[in-house]
């Protein structure tokens, strides 16, 4: 995308028809860390990347609780994440006091949808430039949504954004299929699995991922360090183990379990992993 | 010409009666059943009591339909709360937030009569208690409602510091164990319930300590 004359203002159509300011805030969402989320039917998992600005500072909360039932992993500015995740919780506030019941994860959708479009039809305004993946459970289910700074929004059985997202989404695509019946377990595998595919090589370690998890009967919360270590151990071994654990032969995870064994030797086993240089 | 004066109003009062007592590592909220209008009953199986957050419990009694708005304010407010400090409200934060509440509808009040207990930041009881418009006071032991004057006067003999003018009852902390305590408020229900027609049925006895809060249920007469 080169700078051009109709990308002023938001509300500039280009002669083709598009808006280039709407189309720039999506750009910023791919340049901010990986969010990912995946849902089976009876849970939800949202799991993201932690990046912080220098090995000084804590890392950025992209994860936020909106209500027991739902929960959202931002990617982009996450400034206007904090702002829209407010919003949301309110919202959330609102139809319970009103209604007595949760709000439908749809609805909320919806609100946050029909907010973004106003920032694209504003001329004192611009758009938000932030990515939501919104997970929630309702009386129809476990429902992932994600939703643009365009305004628009769709639902997903698995979806990642952010930078080196494609890594994720090409994991998910392979295996999103069988998700669906996946047990709680297997889910929050498969996400912190997908995260993994992000960092390129990296070691996966506990403190580089936050990882939350909401179903049936089980309200949004984070998972600890330790329980996210020890998932993480199940795969991060030596490769014989590892090809037996993941269980397929998807070829990609054979290069990334070999990437991973040398550096794994390299850090002398799972225990040394815990300790991080800044644990938050 | 004489003011037109409303045929209706908005208020009504259920009746019922509610008591709280502080102790040292522990707090007795109780309420009875029954919820009344004019002489008569409307249900034998009503609630006055409701958990605000982990260490503090509200029980109201009064107009039950501004109770229930007033326990859901509270209950969003809580929320809101939740979401900015990332912790439960302590009671004495609840307080303030009932007292700013009441107020702030002072000039088309809530009809309901507060008391509020549960543990504060060092773990020991607390009971604030309140009128109408938000004026509270942190105290030892408290009775709210219909049955408030049959029952305020007893506790003040057993849980009041002996001689105010030569010991004021400084400490809010009643030197009871739990079990005199919920043995205590079983005692002034039974009472109140004999001459107060709003007061019976059913007894509520909630006891919040830090592990957790118990519930107890006890008969009372139904006439």
């Amino acid at each position: 995308m080169f700078r051009n004359q109709y990308d002023t203002d938001v509300t500039t159509w280009s002669p083709t028809g598009r808006l280039f300011q709407v189309e720039y805030a999506m750009e910023a969402v791919k340049q901010g860390s990986a969010a990912i989320g995946l849902r089976s039917r009876s849970h939800v998992v949202l799991a993201c990347v932690n990046k912080a600005q220098s090995e000084l500072s804590s890392h950025q909360k992209k994860i936020f609780k909106v209500d027991d039932h739902i929960g959202v992993a931002i990617a982009g500015l996450t400034a206007d994440g904090r702002v829209l995740s407010r919003y949301m919780r309110s919202e959330a506030i609102n139809h319970s006091f009103t209604y007595e019941s949760p709000l439908p994860v749809g609805r909320l959708v919806v609100h946050l949808a029909d907010k973004a479009q106003v920032c694209t039809q504003r001329s004192w305004k611009r758009p938000y430039g932030v990515g939501l993946l919104v997970g929630g459970l309702d009386e129809s289910g476990a429902h992932l949504y994600y939703n643009c700074p365009s305004g628009n929004y769709f639902e997903y059985q698995a979806f990642a954004i952010g930078s080196r997202s494609q890594a994720a989404k090409t994991y998910l695509e392979r295996r999103f299929e069988s998700f669906g019946d996946s047990s709680r377990e297997d889910l929050i595998k498969d996400a912190i699995l997908a995260v993994r595919e992000t960092l390129q090589g990296e070691t996966l370690k506990s403190s580089l991922c936050t990882v939350s998890v909401l179903g049936v009967g089980e309200p949004f919360h984070f998972l600890d360090q330790e329980t996210i270590q020890k998932v993480i151990d199940t795969f991060e071994k030596v490769p014989e183990d590892e090809a037996g654990e993941a269980g397929e032969a998807g070829e990609g995870e054979a290069e990334a379990a070999v990437a991973a064994a040398p550096a794994e030797q390299g850090g002398g086993g799972a225990g040394d992993q815990d300790v991080a240089p800044m644990e938050m | 010409m004489t003011k037109q004066h409303a045929n209706w109003s908005p208020y009504d009062n259920n009746g019922g009666t509610c008591v709280a007592i502080a102790g040292s590592d522990y707090c007795v909220i109780a309420a009875d059943t029954r919820m009344s209008t004019g002489y008569s009953i409307l249900t034998r199986d009503y609630s006055k009591i409701h958990k605000l957050a982990d260490k503090a419990v509200l029980s109201s009694s009064g107009f039950q339909a501004d109770v229930k708005a007033l326990q859901k304010v509270l209950t969003s407010r809580h929320l809101v709360y939740q979401h900015q400090h990332n912790k439960q409200m302590s009671c004495p934060a609840m307080a303030q937030l009932l007292s700013n509440t009441l107020y702030f509808k002072r000039f088309f009040p809530y009809y309901a009569f507060n008391v509020l207990g549960g543990l504060d930041e060092n773990g020991k009881g607390c009971v604030f208690t309140y009128d109408a418009v938000g004026s509270y006071e942190k105290v030892g032991y408290s009775a709210q409602g219909s049955g408030s004057t049959l029952i305020m006067p007893f506790l003040d003999n057993q849980l009041k510091s002996p001689s105010p003018l030569l010991l004021p009852a400084q400490d809010a902390i009643t030197p009871l164990s739990e079990p005199e305590a919920v043995d205590l408020v079983k005692t002034v229900f039974a009472s109140a319930t004999e001459r107060d027609i709003y007061t019976g049925d059913k007894l509520e006895i909630m006891i919040l300590k830090a592990d957790g809060i118990k519930t107890e249920v006890m008969d009372l007469r139904k006439d």
